[in-house]
């Protein structure tokens, strides 16, 4: 029988060598795979780079990642927040390698690397800092910028409900990042609300099919 | 002369924006708009994080941490919305189907340049987000800001100072002094406010505007 849960938040993270690339779901809180992230601070690995939409708020979650110097480079499009004085002091300080690509071209990133494409075309950054020393063509009649698809060893995630097929489900707006990075790591780890048995998911509301997942651990919600 | 407020700013935004568009509010002050869109116009507003069809903030003990904008704020979500992952909703932003987007600025330039992600400074941090893909890809990118700094230097310039967002991508310009069209032969100013002339407002802009 297939089965792709696991016992532990420790057995979810096994594995993760120093230096891996990880793409870690969520936008700000929402989405963002908390107790998988606590899971590799304890588990220890290092000289990470971490793709995300954001760059942490507070002291938890990414932001705890961030603070225990477990981070080499972020690739992000919005680092600075209100919350991000973790981020940000690393930063000013020149202890962290910042990527910052914007938000529709990490998302195009992500998604073209699931999907085995190699790069593309986009109109996006055209003309400014962020298309800097990158190959431009008239396409259409409009200037593009090529962008490399950014694919990851892992992916954390987090989902409303999965099976041990790792089919899953999302909530609301907590989808937003967790299905395209589900796609485009060698390894996703998905943290589930809730795990239910095979055939309890309705098939048209199933969001990330099992193809794209290879562990699944049950986590209960933390109280926002 | 009588600059708008905010709020009125807001008002006088949300007036052109027509029944059935799909909009997207930029962070801080276009998120105003929101507010007051006319009521009995059906508009659906986009939210950069997977929203369509976006309401306004959820009364007190209702917030939802799941249910958020993109200035990470509680939101609520209108009969006959959806949610959807980052590539469709960046599908949306990029791939022509939003009617209207509306940006706040640092500078636009008499050629529509936009600048709004960054200042330039030496120790800022920059942070795009969404605003480059916004300002290529939707049908029509409207600009909303106060008309000069608060050191009085105009917002309307020649050629930006600070990094762009985008080249030549801003249709309109509604400020708390006018609303400006960007051109191709420049701009061009549609409405200003009571007791302001044109002559004055070329001064306050310190730049061309046809009349």
């Amino acid at each position: 029988m297939v089965n792709k849960t696991v016992a532990s938040l420790d057995a979810a993270v096994a594995g993760i060598a120093d230096g891996s690339t990880i793409m870690i779901g969520g936008f700000g809180p929402a989405g963002q795979p908390a107790a998988l992230i606590d899971a590799l601070i304890a588990q220890g690995a290092r000289d990470l780079t971490v793709i995300n939409n954001n760059a942490g708020n507070g002291e938890v979650g990414l932001a705890a990642l961030l603070k225990a110097r477990r981070v080499r480079k972020i690739v992000c499009s919005f680092p600075r927040q209100v919350d991000s004085w973790v981020f940000d002091a690393l930063y000013r300080a020149g202890e962290i390698e910042l990527e910052v690509s914007p938000q529709g071209n990490l998302a195009e990133r992500i998604r073209a690397a699931g999907a085995g494409i190699g790069a593309f075309f986009t109109p996006t950054g055209h003309g400014t800092l962020l298309a800097e020393g990158k190959e431009t063509r008239l396409i259409g009649g409009r200037p593009q910028v090529l962008e490399y698809a950014l694919p990851a060893d892992y992916a954390l995630i987090k989902a409303h409900r999965g099976d041990r097929l790792g089919n899953l489900v999302y909530r609301k707006a907590a989808r937003n990042f967790c299905p395209i990075m589900a796609t485009a790591a060698k390894c996703t780890i998905a943290q589930v609300g809730e795990l239910v048995e095979v055939g309890a998911l309705d098939p048209e509301v199933i969001a990330t099919p099992g193809i794209f997942v290879r562990r699944v651990v049950a986590v209960r919600e933390r109280a926002a | 002369m009588k600059s708008l407020t905010r709020d009125e700013l807001a008002e006088r935004v949300a007036r052109d924006i027509p029944e059935g568009a799909y909009v997207n509010l930029g962070i801080g002050l276009p998120t105003l708009v929101a507010n007051h869109l006319p009521a009995g116009r059906e508009i659906f507003l986009h939210s950069e994080n997977g929203i369509l069809g976006m309401g306004p903030a959820p009364v007190p003990g209702q917030e939802d941490p799941d249910l958020i904008n993109a200035g990470k704020q509680p939101v609520t979500l209108l009969p006959g919305g959806s949610f959807f992952h980052h590539a469709d909703s960046f599908a949306m932003m990029r791939g022509g189907h939003l009617d209207i987007c509306v940006l706040g600025a640092f500078e636009v330039s008499t050629a529509g340049d936009l600048a709004n992600w960054h200042t330039g400074a030496a120790d800022a941090i920059p942070a795009v987000g969404g605003a480059m893909d916004l300002a290529v890809g939707a049908r029509q990118v409207f600009v909303m800001m106060e008309h000069r700094t608060r050191e009085g230097r105009s917002k309307l310039v020649e050629r930006c100072s600070c990094p762009l967002t985008a080249v030549g991508c801003v249709d309109r310009i509604y400020t708390d002094l006018a609303v400006i069209d960007v051109t191709p032969r420049g701009l061009r100013v549609r409405e200003m406010v009571d007791g302001l002339s044109l002559e004055e407002l070329r001064r306050l802009s310190g730049v061309p505007i046809s009349g």
